[in-house]
């Protein structure tokens, strides 16, 4: 998308297309000849992984569209009929069910990969926002998904989270009624979710557009951290990259099919099964696994509109993220004490989950009842919460800026090539000596 | 490191995955060994056929399958599936298991409300008119409708198994509410029902379902022994099926897809391997 | 110790036994290895074996080459993505809900002769015409008419019940629903684009290409049908 192109057109319909319209021009630049550093790991399969999430989630989307009925009477039977009479419609519905869970799961990847190298960092700030924003959408989207089967979790889930909006000042109530189409979570609310729940994937799709090409005026980031230097540093994208990136995203499809196939319900909640009924709560409310994180943080906080801030505080890190990190070196590779916080970090958004899962008064050490602080055991999944949120601001805000100050990062590589050329040098003599080195 | 970060993602969803506790307390169900369990479990079809039984002369007394068509018990996989018809619609068993019902209808000329027999395509009926009836026959509770009734349960079908053999005298020093009855694998509070030391409250909690199978309620047509837990295994064979009746078309389907990506990731391996051969990195 | 390099199936198995055991010894002296062991830093390989295998590059070591594995791989996701096409394309067939209410029954006693009853099947507009025998008189006399689309009336009723006409009543044209009465032969008339039919329902005039269809039907007893 910038710079040089090596496109030659072939055919007489090439040229005459290249004039007019350069698509293909565009195709080879940015997914054939697209030079990218060549010592990208596994973790970097993550991003065509994820394209192919979004594809999966938007196809089998616009075939259960087909069948859904976005009425409070038939919501939930729709979602029955196509499970049990649409030919195929189980494959489809448990295919989009469980493609959310993948899409989160390997967004997570993609983010921590994102932390970890230090791929946030300039020039790449803007490439970094716009998966942010990607995220936001994500999250979004996948709420209003899971309040159209209308099932007890739906309904729910659906009242607890718009009530949170209602903690704004002032005009927190209005924007709830609003949100609402009525005075609750009623078929109006379900019709407009219904709605943006179908738009909203392909305003995703059009934000990842610009994060590809955000992602290619720079180029990709790299495990080493270092700019890319010369030719040496590079492949061409197609085949060394569609090879992996097609091998990592056939493993990935293996571990979704298992779901899909032999445990479609595992990640969901079995009380999504009872219909909606606006009379009797589901005695534990929890999110889908992937914002458990969130919920914790907004359980740990015990006011209402500061649990909401929260929350989105949590959010606002990732956003503010290239400027509160002063480092220089981008990869956490040479930065020892960075790397050890960030594996913390790591832990600690999964404990964060983990209490999301959990009821606030549930004991962490079973039986063990020790002081009251804030009207809490200390003992309690509040308590870890609040600790493990406490680390989770304490990472952008203090540890990120003060660390890039202090620590004395190991020593960078001149370039991408130089670690492999070192690393042969120590060899063994015959290995040197092997065909591929002279590749 | 990537080997560490797939350890880092397995612990996370041990994590997630834990089960989260309530304030109620309830038994573990039983462990129980079903056919169906499994990437390669199936439902043995003449349980399916004795578990219908169960339903047809206890369960639906009280609990709706509003999911559910009569033509669904002759589809594949379901227990009147016949090979040699295709189309369930045509079952010999379905039609005659249909015709035994009587469907609420309005009689296209005269526009009276009418029963008539039912036919393949027609759901199963609901056994009371609404809701209140429902609740009013059963002192204040609803029997709830049975075709999501093992997918919607936390536990499946050991939770409704251990439900259904669950039942037990009321401990010394609990207060049964009318009405109601022990069950140590309900999920409940029985706290306040409780008049001894408050350290030992039992587990569990009551149920409004009195114990609905006892021995040779139900006579088997294949010479089984009719015992409870033999009802009981049967029924909950039966409503897991009802819950996703296409388990094993999933199944099947999705063991081929598994051997296809093995195969698909083998190749895309190699050719890696061949492509990136030539490449230090 | 030069060897030709391995084009078929070779490398894939080489490539298999390589995964099944991660130790080296599976690298023979003097077969030439798929990929450089040193590429991958914890992979042990004795320097001897290694060094066994002094293959020089030649001229065909494009990476881009099409060999054996490059088009297996590419095969199969070609395959794959036509494997899951058909269910989601299989998706949009009638579901068995529906298939289940393809039939209908009906009481055919309240019908009066001269007169039609409209019942909707499939969808559709179903014609159950009491025929008098006027109109079957009329039907049968026209047997060996010029016909678009031969057939006698025999054809197009049970055996004996020649007053019961049954028909699918959407016009073989596009689709529209014609009216009883109109038209030229007594019969059916589409307001949409002037086609004829007669008595029997069979196309007469204009430019619908066939007859009015006949569902398939069967008396249940005298008094009842039941359509599909």
């Amino acid at each position: 998308m910038s710079g040089h192109s090596n496109y030659e057109p072939k055919s007489g319909f090439e040229k005459w297309l290249d004039v007019r319209l350069p698509i293909i021009r565009l195709g080879y630049d940015s997914l054939v000849d697209f030079p990218t550093p060549k010592n990208l790991n596994y973790w970097y399969t993550f991003g065509g992984i994820l394209a192919v999430c979004l594809g999966i989630q938007i196809v089998t989307g616009i075939i259960l569209a087909m069948h859904y009925v976005a009425h409070v009477d038939m919501a939930f039977a729709s979602v029955e009929h196509i499970m049990r009479d649409v030919n195929y419609g189980w494959l489809v519905r448990y295919m989009h069910s469980n493609g959310a869970s993948m899409f989160f799961l390997a967004v997570y990847v993609h983010m921590f990969r994102g932390l970890y190298y230090g791929s946030y960092k300039a020039p790449r700030e803007v490439l970094w926002l716009l998966g942010c924003v990607i995220y936001m959408l994500m999250i979004i989207t996948a709420f209003m998904g899971y309040v159209l089967p209308w099932g007890q979790m739906s309904f729910h889930g659906a009242v607890v989270i718009t009530n949170l909006i209602g903690a704004i000042p002032v005009i927190g109530p209005a924007i709830t009624t609003w949100l609402w189409g009525g005075f609750a979570v009623d078929d109006p609310t379900l019709n407009r979710f219904f709605s943006l729940h179908y738009l909203m994937p392909f305003m995703i799709a059009g934000v990842v557009g610009l994060h590809i090409w955000a992602l290619h005026v720079p180029g990709n980031n790299n495990p080493a951290g270092v700019d890319v230097k010369s030719k040496e540093d590079t492949v061409p994208f197609h085949p060394y990259y569609t090879v992996k990136d097609g091998f990592a995203i056939s493993v990935f499809l293996l571990m979704y099919a298992a779901f899909v196939f032999f445990n479609p319900n595992a990640l969901g909640d079995a009380v999504n099964y009872v219909p909606a009924n606006p009379l009797v709560t589901p005695a534990h409310i929890v999110p889908e696994w992937y914002l458990l994180p969130f919920y914790a943080i907004l359980r740990a906080v015990p006011d209402k509109l500061m649990g909401v801030i929260f929350m989105g505080g949590a959010i606002a890190m990732l956003f503010l993220l290239p400027w509160l990190d002063t480092s220089k070196v981008r990869s956490m590779r040479y930065r020892p004490t960075a790397k050890l916080y960030f594996f913390i970090f790591v832990i600690v958004t999964m404990i964060l989950g983990y209490c999301g899962g959990q009821l606030p008064d549930n004991k962490i050490i079973p039986g063990l009842t020790t002081f009251q602080v804030a009207a809490s055991d200390l003992n309690s999944v509040v308590w870890l919460s609040r600790l493990a949120t406490a680390y989770y601001f304490a990472y952008f805000l203090i540890i990120l800026p003060v660390l890039g100050l202090t620590e004395t990062p190991l020593p960078q590589p001149e370039s991408i090539s130089e670690p492999v050329l070192s690393h042969s040098a120590n060899a063994p003599v015959g290995a040197a000596a092997s065909p591929e080195k002279r590749g | 490191m990537l080997r560490k970060g797939f350890a880092l993602a397995a612990l996370g969803l041990a994590f997630i995955g834990g089960p989260t506790l309530a304030a109620t307390s309830q038994e573990e169900p039983k462990a129980v060994h079903w056919s169906f369990e499994g990437p390669l479990g199936k439902f043995d079809q003449a349980q399916l056929q004795r578990g219908y039984k169960v339903y047809r002369e206890v369960c639906s007394a009280c609990h709706s399958m509003n999911l559910m068509s009569f033509r669904n018990l002759g589809q594949k996989g379901g227990p009147f599936f016949d090979p040699e018809v295709k189309n369930p619609n045509d079952n010999p068993f379905v039609k005659s298991i249909a015709k035994d019902y009587q469907i609420d209808d309005i009689d296209s000329e005269t526009g009276d409300v009418v029963k008539r027999p039912g036919t393949s395509a027609d759901r199963f009926p609901n056994p009371y008119p609404n809701e209140p009836a429902a609740r009013a026959s059963n002192g204040g509770a609803l029997p709830p409708d049975m075709s999501d009734l093992v997918k919607a349960r936390e536990g499946g079908p050991a939770y409704i198994y251990s439900i259904l053999t669950g039942y037990e005298e009321a401990p010394k020093g609990m207060a049964v509410p009318t009405g109601k009855y022990y069950n140590p694998y309900m999920p409940g509070d029985v706290s306040g029902f409780w008049s001894l030391d408050p350290n030992k409250v039992p587990i569990g909690g009551f149920i409004a379902m009195p114990p609905p199978l006892a021995p040779d309620k139900v006579t088997f047509d294949d010479g089984t022994k009719s015992t409870v837990d033999q009802q009981a295994k049967d029924v909950v064979a039966f409503l897991t099926w009802v819950s996703d009746p296409k388990t094993e078309e999933r199944k099947s389907f999705g063991l081929a897809v598994m051997i296809y990506l093995l195969i698909f990731s083998g190749l895309l391996y190699a050719s890696y391997r061949r492509i990136w051969a030539n490449v230090s990195h | 110790m030069r060897r030709r390099r391995f084009q078929t199936s070779g490398p894939a198995l080489e490539c298999v036994l390589r995964d099944l055991n991660q130790n080296s010894d599976w690298v023979e002296v003097g077969r030439r290895p798929l990929f450089s062991p040193q590429l991958k830093g914890s992979f042990k390989v004795a320097s001897t074996v290694v060094g066994a295998t002094p293959e020089h590059h030649t001229g065909g070591e494009d990476p881009n080459r099409r060999d054996f594995i490059h088009i297996a791989a590419t095969v199969a996701a070609v395959g794959a993505a036509g494997g899951l096409a058909w269910p989601f394309i299989d998706q949009m067939n009638p579901a068995a809900d529906t298939l289940a209410l393809a039939s209908v029954e009906f009481d055919l006693s309240k019908v009066e002769t001269g007169q039609q009853v409209v019942i909707k099947w499939r969808g559709k507009p179903l014609f159950i015409r009491h025929r008098s025998g006027k109109e079957i008189a009329s039907a049968i006399k026209d047997n060996h008419a010029d016909l678009r689309d031969p057939q006698t009336d025999e054809e197009r009723h049970k055996a004996g019940k020649a007053e019961w006409l049954i028909l699918i009543g959407t016009c073989t044209h596009l689709g529209c629903v014609p009216t009883f009465g109109g038209g030229d032969y007594g019969g059916w008339f589409c307001p949409c684009h002037g086609s004829h039919y007669d008595t029997s329902g069979r196309i007469r005039k204009g430019p619908a290409p066939k007859n009015l269809a006949v569902p398939e039907y069967t008396f249940l007893s005298d008094s009842k049908v039941k359509v599909g």
